[in-house]
C-alpha cells in the first residue's frame, strides 16, 4: 500500500496491524482456545430468581456425581470485590443474597462441560424470595428491601449535584428557555467472543489467570483481594479479546472462580461462558432518564443549563458512581456553557448490573443535549448546525466546569459533514419521509485520574534493544482488537527508524509487563502511546550517543530511518541500527530503557472533579440522512457523514475502522439495540440471544462517509487523540434529528423504533403533540449543591464554602462576560 | 443419573477430508462439527459467539458450501470435505482474501474473522465479480461488531479483483478518508 | 458453549429403513434433516430425542421435478432452502416461494436447512426460545415442562407462533403434501398440515415423513409473499403475508391470503381474500382486504415488537402484497422472477 509521504516515516501511513496475520489465519488464540494438559472445565450455576435470601445450597449430589471434582458456593468466598474502591459490592459466588436472575452461586469443575452441566442441575438452592425492584421509579420508592446496604438511602446508590454558577439567575435572563426529557434505553456490547478463563495453580503456590480481560491490572487487584494470595504469585495474561467495547473491564466471576477451582484440584480450570450468561454480566450502557433545561440568547448561546439524570443501576455498583459522573460531565466541551448544573442519581435494580460501554455514560446525555439543541434552532429559527458553529468551546480553555481543553476541531468536522452531505441544499428541503439531522460530540482521550487513588504512572513500556537489531516492545496494555499492540510498534519503529516487522510486541501480561491501567476510557493510544514514545526517545539518546562517538559526528546530527544510524549532513557515513546497538552494548552493557505517562492534573478542585478530565478531547461531528415510512414508521439510515477529529492518525486505515465500527453500534443504539427485561415475569431478560438482541447485519449497516481531521494535540503521541468510542455518540440523535427532519414527529428516546416513531405521526396527525418520550422525572431527594464558580466567575476550581456560594457579585458581573478563560487560566 | 457421564458413551469415528488432508477423528457422537474441530482437531480457528446458529462466527465449508458448524454434527460429516480458516493459505502464500482483510483492517478483533473469510471464499467461488449488493447478501449470516462491516466489503471486493487478475490498489478514500 | 444432549445418531439409506428406525426408537426417537430447527432447541433442552433418524441420506427427498408446461411441481421436503430458491423454475414460476425460501433467516442457514424442516418448523415463543436455566426462572411453560402459558395465563392452550417462512405460501398456493408412514401414503392439502395450537401444530403424526411437496400448475394465476422482521436478515417473521390470486380477464377470478407469524398456524383469512374477488384490485378493494386480513390476526406478546404495532402492520403488508399483483397485472406478465 503507498503511503503519503508525510513528515514521518510509519506514523500517518496506512498499513496492516501488527497481529494481522496472526487473526487472519486464525492462529490468535483467544482465552476459550487455550487447552491445557489435564484441564478441567468449569461452569457457574445462576440464580433462578431475582431478588432473593439464599436460605440453602445443597451440592451434596454434584459433588457425588462421577467426574466432578470440586464444588464451590458463596461459602467459599468471603471476601468481596468491584472495580471501583467505593463499590465493593460483589461476591465471586453469592454467600447469602442473590440480586438479580444470572448472578451467580454455585460452581463446579468436571472432567467436561457435559458433566459439569449435568453436576449443576443436580445443585438444590432454597431461596427466600425478596421484593424483586424492577424500575428506577420503583427503586427510589422502596425504601426496603434494600438492595445493597450502603448509598444514601433506600435503593439510592449515587446522589451528585454540582453546580457551577448561579443557573437559576442564567435561565431567568435568558432570551429564551426550553425544558425536555428524553430516555437512553440500555444496551450492551455483544462482543463475539464469550468471556472465558483459564486458570492453573502451580503446587510452588503460583497462580496464572489467562482472561479475555480488557483490564488484566485491576484483575490481578482482584484476584489477589479475593483468593487473599500475594500479588507476586498471581500472574495474569489478557488473552487478545474477542471484542470489548467495556463489557470486559470489570472483574468478573468467573475468573475468580476459575481460580479457586484450579487452587482446590491442582489442575488448570477454564470456564467459557454461554452467550446467555454474557447477556448476565453484561455491565453495559445505563438505561438513563434525563431532564434538561437551557437558557440561551437570540443566537443560542447556551446562558445556564440545568441538567438531570436518573441510571438504572441494576443490582451492583460496576463503574456505576463513575457512570453517574459521566452523564454530567462533558455537555461542557463541545459548546460553551456560561454555567452549568448537573444532578444525577444512580440506583440499584435486580436486573444485569450497568457499567461502561464504549462511549461510558456519555452517549446518553449527548443524544440529549443534541436534541435538544436541534430544538433550541428551531425554536429561534436558527440553521442548526450554524448554531453550533458559533457557540464552539474554543481551544486551550478551561469550560464551566473545569475542563481542560486543547485542540479542538470540531468546527472543522462540522463544515466538512455540512458540505459533504449537502446539508445547506437538503435540511428541512426533502420531501416528507426523507430528511437529515446533525449532531455532534466529543469524548476522552483516557480519564485524567485510575480507578484507585494513587501517584503511579497510568501506563509504563519498557524497551529491550537486541544486539541484532531486534527491539521488544513490554507494556501492560490489551489489544481488545483496537489495534493497541500496533500503536506501540509504530511509535516505537517511527522514533528508532526501524521497520514495524523488526519490532516484537509483548503485551497484557503482569509478570512480563509494566502496568497499563486497562483498555477503557479510550485511553491506550494517548497513554501507552506517550509511554513507548519517552522509552523510544530515551533508547534512542542512548544509540545516537554512541553512533556519535563511533562515527565522530555531534549527537545532534546522528538521524536514525530506515534501519539506519547516520549522519544528517553526510548520510553515508552511517551504521546500521543492529551496529549502533552493539556500539551502545559494548559500552554500557544490555541496553533497555522504560518510558511512563501520567496524565496532566486537573484544574477541578472540587469533589467529582475526578471525572471528565482527560489530557485530550477528541470531537465528532455526523450527519445521518434517514427514510421514513410514514404508514408503518420503520426507518432506514440509507448513509451517515462523520467527521472525526483525531488530532494525528497514527495509521489511518485503523482510525476509519474505529469510526465505522462506531457508526455501527450507535446505530444499533439509535435503532435496534435494547436490554428488556420481563417486568411481569421475574425480571428475566427477556433476550439473551444473539437471535433476540438485535445487533445489526450487513443488511442493516448503513453506507458511512468519513473524514479525518488531523490538528495534531500537544499531549497526544505525534499529536493523536482518541478514536475508539467518540464517533459512536453523535450518531443516535443525528438520526433522532433527522426523524424529525424526515415526518415532523420528535423521537426523544432511544432506541428509535417503528412503533414509537408510527405513535407519534399517528398522534401528529390527529392534532396532537408529535412527540415520543418519557413524560416526567421522578422526585429523587437531591443533596446540597457542591457550588463551585466557573473560573470566568472568579473561580479558581475549588468548591464554594456551603452556604457562601453564588454571591451576588459574581453573579452580575458574569451574565454577559463570555466564558472564554483569560490567558492566565490557559496556562494551568 | 448420578454416575452419567454424558460425553463418554461410545465414541464416534469419522473419515474428513479435511483442508486437503485426509483425517480421521473419533469423538463422542453428539458432538457438533464445531466441537470436534476445536477439541477433538485442534483447529481453534474455528469461533463459537451464540451456539445456536445466529451469529455465523463458526462458519466453515462443508463440501464447498459455508454451514454454522454449531448445527453441524460430527457424525453427520463422514466422507466430507471440510474447509476452515487454518486451511485456506497455499503453504506460507496467504489467501488474496487474507491479505486483504490484513491490508484494510477488516480484521479487528479477528474473532468473527475466520468466518467472513470462509463466506467470502464461497461468495467468490461462485462469483469472481460480486456486487457490493451480492457480498452484503453473501455475508448477511455473519455479524461483527467491531467493524460495522465496511473494511470487509472493501477486502472482499479487492481480493476479488486481484483473484481475477486485474491491477488493483485500494482506492485512497479506503485508506486515508474522504479527503 | 451450549451443547446437545447425548443421542444415538441413525442414517438411513431409504423412507423405509426410516420410517422401521423411528418406530424401533418409539417416542424416543426423532427425525432430523438439517437441523437448524432441531439442534438449537435440542441445546435449550426443548426437544431431547434420545435416538435421531436422519433424512439427509434419503436421495429421494432432495429432488425438484416438474413444473414445466402445465405440470406441477414437486418439491422433495429435503431440498434446501438454498436448492430452493436458486432453483431456475421455481424462481421463474413459483416466485413467491422462491423468495419465502430466500428470505428464510440468513445464507449460511439456508445452506443447511431443508423445505421440509420450515414447514414443520416448531412454533417459536420467547417464553419458550430460551435455556432449560431460563425457562427455570419463569417456572417453565406449557410447552415444555411447564403448565401454564405465560402469554395467556389464563389460557388453556399454547400460543406459540408459527415463524415459517415458506407454510404461509405453500397453504396461499394450495400445495399438497405427500406425508409417508410406516403403514400408509397420504395426500394432505397445505392449509390441513397445520394444527390451531402451538403445541399440537402439524396433524402429521411423529412417526410420518413429509416427502413431498406438490404445487399446482403454474398458469394463470400469481403469487407474492412479503415477511416483516426487525433485520434485513436472520430474523423470523413476526409477520409473513402470503397472497395468491387467479386471474380471469382483467379480475381477480379467486385469491387466498395467508398470515404467518400471527397465530400458531399460518392462517388462512378468506374474509379479506372474498373482497378482492370480481375486482381489478382496486384501491378500496385492497383496503377493504386489508382491513378484512387485519381483524381476525391476532399476534401475542411473544415475538420481537409489540403486538399492537404487529397487529397494524398487516393492513400495511396486505395492502402492499396486493398492490405489488396489482402491479405486476398491469405490466402484463404474470410471473415474476424475483
Amino acid at each position: 500500500m503507498g503511503g503519503r509521504k508525510g513528515r514521518h516515516q510509519v506514523v500517518g501511513t496506512p498499513r496492516r496491524k501488527v497481529d494481522a496475520v496472526s487473526k487472519v489465519t486464525g492462529r490468535t488464540l483467544f482465552a476459550d482456545d487455550i487447552a491445557l494438559p489435564r484441564m478441567l472445565y468449569g461452569r457457574l450455576l445462576r440464580s433462578t430468581t431475582p431478588h432473593a435470601r439464599i436460605l440453602r445450597v445443597d451440592t451434596s449430589k454434584a459433588r457425588a456425581l462421577d467426574g466432578v471434582h470440586a464444588v464451590l458456593t458463596g461459602a467459599d468466598f468471603p471476601v468481596p470485590f468491584g472495580i471501583l474502591p467505593v463499590s465493593q459490592d460483589e461476591h465471586a459466588l453469592c454467600p447469602d443474597r442473590v440480586r438479580f436472575i444470572g448472578d451467580p452461586v454455585a460452581a463446579v469443575a468436571a472432567v467436561s462441560e457435559d458433566v459439569a452441566t449435568t453436576a449443576l442441575d443436580l445443585i438444590e438452592v432454597t431461596y427466600e424470595p425478596l421484593e424483586p425492584i424492577g424500575t428506577p421509579e420503583q427503586a427510589l420508592d422502596t425504601e426496603e428491601p434494600r438492595i445493597h446496604e450502603y448509598g444514601p438511602s433506600g435503593n439510592i446508590h449515587k446522589l451528585i449535584d454540582l453546580e457551577f454558577g448561579d443557573v437559576e439567575d442564567a435561565l431567568a435572563t435568558a432570551d429564551h428557555v426550553r425544558e425536555d426529557l428524553f430516555f437512553y434505553g440500555g444496551n450492551t456490547h455483544l462482543a463475539m467472543e464469550q468471556h472465558a478463563a483459564v486458570a492453573d495453580w502451580s503446587a510452588d503456590g503460583k497462580l496464572t489467570l489467562w482472561s479475555s480481560t480488557q483490564t488484566p491490572h485491576y484483575v490481578h487487584r482482584a484476584l489477589a483481594r479475593v483468593l487473599e494470595l500475594a500479588p507476586s504469585r498471581i500472574r495474569v495474561i489478557a488473552t487478545p479479546n474477542g471484542g470489548g467495547f467495556g463489557g470486559k473491564s470489570d472483574p468478573f466471576s468467573h475468573e475468580i472462580v476459575a481460580a479457586k477451582l484450579a487452587m482446590l484440584t491442582g489442575r488448570p480450570v477454564k470456564i467459557t461462558l454461554t452467550r446467555e450468561e454474557v447477556f448476565y454480566c453484561h455491565r453495559g450502557r445505563h438505561p438513563t432518564l434525563m431532564w434538561v433545561k437551557s437558557g440561551v440568547d437570540r443566537t443560542g448561546r447556551i446562558k445556564g443549563m440545568h441538567f438531570r439524570t436518573l441510571l438504572d443501576g441494576g443490582a451492583y455498583g460496576s463503574y456505576g458512581v463513575a457512570s453517574a459522573y459521566y452523564t454530567g460531565a462533558l455537555q461542557t466541551v463541545t459548546y460553551q456553557v456560561e454555567r452549568y448544573r448537573f444532578q444525577g442519581a444512580r440506583v440499584f435494580t435486580n436486573k444485569p448490573p450497568c457499567g461502561p460501554k464504549r462511549g461510558h455514560g456519555t452517549p446518553q446525555p449527548r443524544f440529549a443535549l443534541e436534541v435538544h439543541l436541534d430544538k433550541i434552532a428551531e425554536d429561534l429559527d436558527l440553521d442548526p448546525a450554524e448554531l453550533r458553529l458559533a457557540h464552539l468551546q474554543p481551544p486551550e480553555s478551561l469550560t464551566a466546569n473545569y475542563l481542560r481543553i486543547g485542540s479542538m476541531g470540531l468546527g472543522a468536522c462540522i463544515r466538512k459533514v455540512v458540505d459533504g452531505a449537502g446539508w445547506k441544499e437538503r435540511f428541512r428541503k426533502l420531501p416528507y419521509g426523507r430528511g437529515i439531522g446533525i449532531a455532534c460530540s466529543s469524548y476522552l482521550s483516557g480519564a485524567g485520574l485510575p480507578i484507585y487513588w494513587n501517584h503511579m504512572p497510568h501506563s509504563g513500556v519498557q524497551l529491550k534493544l537486541d544486539r541484532g537489531g531486534g527491539i521488544t516492545v513490554f507494556c501492560g496494555s490489551t489489544d481488545i482488537g483496537q489495534g493497541s499492540d500496533s500503536i506501540l510498534a509504530y511509535i516505537v519503529a517511527e522514533v528508532l527508524g526501524v521497520a514495524v516487522a523488526d519490532i516484537a510486541v509483548v503485551t497484557a501480561d503482569t509478570a512480563l509487563t509494566p502496568v497499563d491501567l486497562g483498555s477503557y476510557s479510550s485511553r491506550v493510544t494517548l497513554m501507552s502511546g506517550n509511554a513507548a514514545l519517552q522509552a523510544a526517545e530515551r533508547a534512542r539518546e542512548i544509540l545516537v550517543r554512541h553512533a556519535a562517538a563511533k562515527l565522530d559526528v555531534p549527537a545532534e546530527r546522528v538521524g536514525l530511518a530506515d534501519g539506519q544510524v547516520f549522519d544528517v549532513e553526510n548520510p553515508d557515513v552511517g551504521m546500521t541500527f543492529a551496529e549502533a546497538v552493539q556500539a551502545a552494548e559494548a559500552a554500557e552493557g544490555t541496553i533497555g530503557t522504560v518510558g511512563s505517562y501520567t496524565p496532566p492534573r486537573s484544574p477541578g478542585r472540587y469533589r467529582g472533579a475526578g471525572v471528565g478530565p482527560s489530557p485530550a478531547y477528541s470531537y465528532s461531528a455526523a450527519i445521518a440522512e434517514v427514510e421514513v415510512d410514514p404508514t408503518s414508521g420503520i426507518v432506514v439510515v440509507p448513509r451517515i457523514w462523520i467527521a472525526h477529529d483525531v488530532g494525528t492518525s497514527i495509521n489511518p486505515v485503523n482510525v476509519l475502522g474505529q469510526v465505522e465500527g462506531s457508526v455501527y453500534m450507535g446505530l444499533g443504539e439509535a435503532l435496534m439495540e435494547e436490554m428488556v427485561y420481563r417486568e411481569n415475569r421475574n425480571l428475566v431478560h427477556k433476550i439473551p440471544s444473539m437471535l433476540d438482541y438485535k445487533s445489526p447485519t450487513t443488511l442493516d449497516m448503513c453506507d458511512v462517509v468519513t473524514y479525518l481531521i488531523e490538528d495534531p494535540d500537544p499531549e497526544g503521541p505525534f499529536g493523536a487523540k482518541e478514536v475508539g468510542q467518540g464517533p459512536l455518540l453523535p450518531v443516535p440523535p443525528a438520526i433522532a434529528n433527522a426523524v424529525y427532519d424526515a415526518v415532523g414527529v420528535r423521537i426523544d428516546e432511544v432506541p428509535i423504533t417503528p412503533e414509537k416513531v408510527l405513535k407519534a405521526i399517528k398522534d401528529c396527525d390527529k392534532g396532537r403533540d408529535g412527540r415520543f418520550g418519557p413524560m416526567r422525572f421522578p422526585d429523587v431527594p437531591w443533596p446540597e449543591p457542591t457550588r463551585v464558580p466557573p473560573p470566568w466567575e472568579g473561580g479558581d476550581g475549588r468548591a464554594a464554602e456551603s452556604g457562601a456560594v453564588g454571591a451576588g457579585g459574581v453573579r452580575s458581573s458574569s451574565v454577559s462576560a463570555p466564558p472564554v478563560p483569560a490567558p492566565e487560566e490557559r496556562q494551568h | 443419573m448420578a454416575s452419567r457421564r454424558p460425553d463418554h458413551p461410545a465414541t464416534a469415528q469419522i473419515r474428513l477430508d479435511l483442508n486437503g488432508e485426509q483425517t480421521t477423528v473419533a469423538f463422542a457422537p453428539h458432538k457438533t462439527l464445531l466441537e470436534v474441530l476445536r477439541e477433538d482437531l485442534g483447529l481453534t480457528g474455528t469461533k463459537h459467539g451464540c451456539e445456536l446458529g445466529e451469529c455465523g462466527t463458526c462458519t466453515v465449508l462443508l463440501d464447498g458450501r459455508p454451514v454454522l458448524s454449531c448445527l453441524v454434527l460430527g457424525v453427520a460429516c463422514d466422507g466430507a470435505e471440510v474447509r476452515t480458516v487454518e486451511g485456506m493459505a497455499d503453504g506460507p502464500r496467504l489467501h488474496p482474501l487474507q491479505e486483504t482483510f490484513a491490508d484494510l483492517g477488516a480484521a479487528q478483533c479477528g474473532y468473527c474473522t475466520p468466518g467472513f473469510l470462509l463466506a467470502s471464499k464461497a461468495l467468490l467461488a461462485a462469483n469472481a465479480r460480486p456486487s457490493r449488493d451480492e457480498i452484503k447478501e453473501a455475508l448477511a449470516g455473519n455479524l461483527c461488531r467491531c467493524t460495522g462491516y465496511l473494511k470487509i466489503y472493501e477486502a472482499v471486493e479487492l481480493a476479488a479483483a486481484k483473484m481475477r487478475g486485474d491491477e488493483a490498489e485500494p482506492s485512497e478514500e479506503t485508506l486515508y478518508g474522504r479527503p | 458453549m451450549l451443547r446437545l444432549p447425548p443421542f444415538t445418531y441413525l442414517q438411513p439409506k431409504s423412507l423405509r429403513q426410516a420410517l422401521r428406525m423411528k418406530a424401533d426408537a418409539g417416542p424416543d426417537g426423532a427425525y432430523i434433516a438439517g437441523g437448524t430447527d432441531l439442534l438449537p432447541n435440542m441445546k435449550r433442552r426443548h426437544q431431547e430425542p434420545k435416538v435421531l433418524v436422519s433424512l439427509s441420506g434419503i436421495r429421494a427427498l432432495g429432488r425438484i421435478t416438474g413444473g414445466t408446461g402445465g405440470s406441477a411441481l414437486s418439491v422433495g421436503a429435503g431440498v434446501t432452502l438454498t436448492a430452493l430458491h436458486t432453483h431456475r423454475r421455481t424462481r421463474k414460476r413459483y416466485g413467491a416461494l422462491a423468495r419465502a425460501a430466500e428470505l428464510v433467516s440468513s445464507p449460511l442457514l439456508r445452506n443447511m436447512g431443508t423445505f421440509g424442516g420450515n414447514l414443520c418448523l416448531d412454533t417459536r415463543c420467547n417464553y419458550y426460545n430460551q435455556t432449560y436455566e431460563w425457562r427455570k426462572a419463569i417456572d417453565f411453560c406449557m410447552k415444555k415442562d411447564g403448565v401454564i402459558c405465560w402469554v395467556a395465563p389464563s389460557s388453556p392452550r399454547c400460543w406459540a407462533v408459527s415463524s415459517s417462512d415458506t407454510a404461509p405460501v405453500a397453504v396461499a398456493l394450495g400445495a399438497e403434501f405427500v406425508l409417508v408412514g410406516p403403514e400408509t401414503e397420504r395426500v394432505l392439502p397445505a392449509a390441513e398440515f397445520f394444527n390451531d395450537d402451538g403445541i399440537r401444530y402439524l396433524t402429521k403424526h411423529p412417526d410420518e415423513i413429509l416427502t413431498e411437496v406438490r404445487l399446482p400448475p403454474a398458469n394463470g394465476w400469481d403469487a407474492t409473499y412479503w415477511k416483516l422482521r426487525r433485520r434485513g436478515t436472520i430474523d423470523f417473521p413476526v409477520l409473513g403475508v402470503a397472497v395468491w390470486v387467479r386471474w380471469d380477464n382483467g379480475l381477480v377470478a379467486d385469491a387466498r391470503i395467508a398470515l404467518g407469524g400471527v397465530a400458531s398456524y399460518p392462517k388462512l383469512v378468506p374474509e379479506a381474500a372474498a373482497v378482492v374477488v370480481g375486482t381489478e384490485l382496486e384501491d378500496d378493494a385492497i383496503r377493504e382486504a386489508a382491513a378484512a386480513a387485519y381483524r381476525p390476526a391476532k399476534p401475542m406478546d411473544n415475538t420481537d415488537f409489540g403486538l399492537a404495532w404487529r397487529k397494524e402492520m398487516v393492513r400495511n403488508y396486505v395492502t402492499g402484497a396486493l398492490e405489488e399483483l396489482k402491479a405486476r397485472r398491469g405490466s402484463g406478465t404474470t410471473k415474476r422472477d424475483v
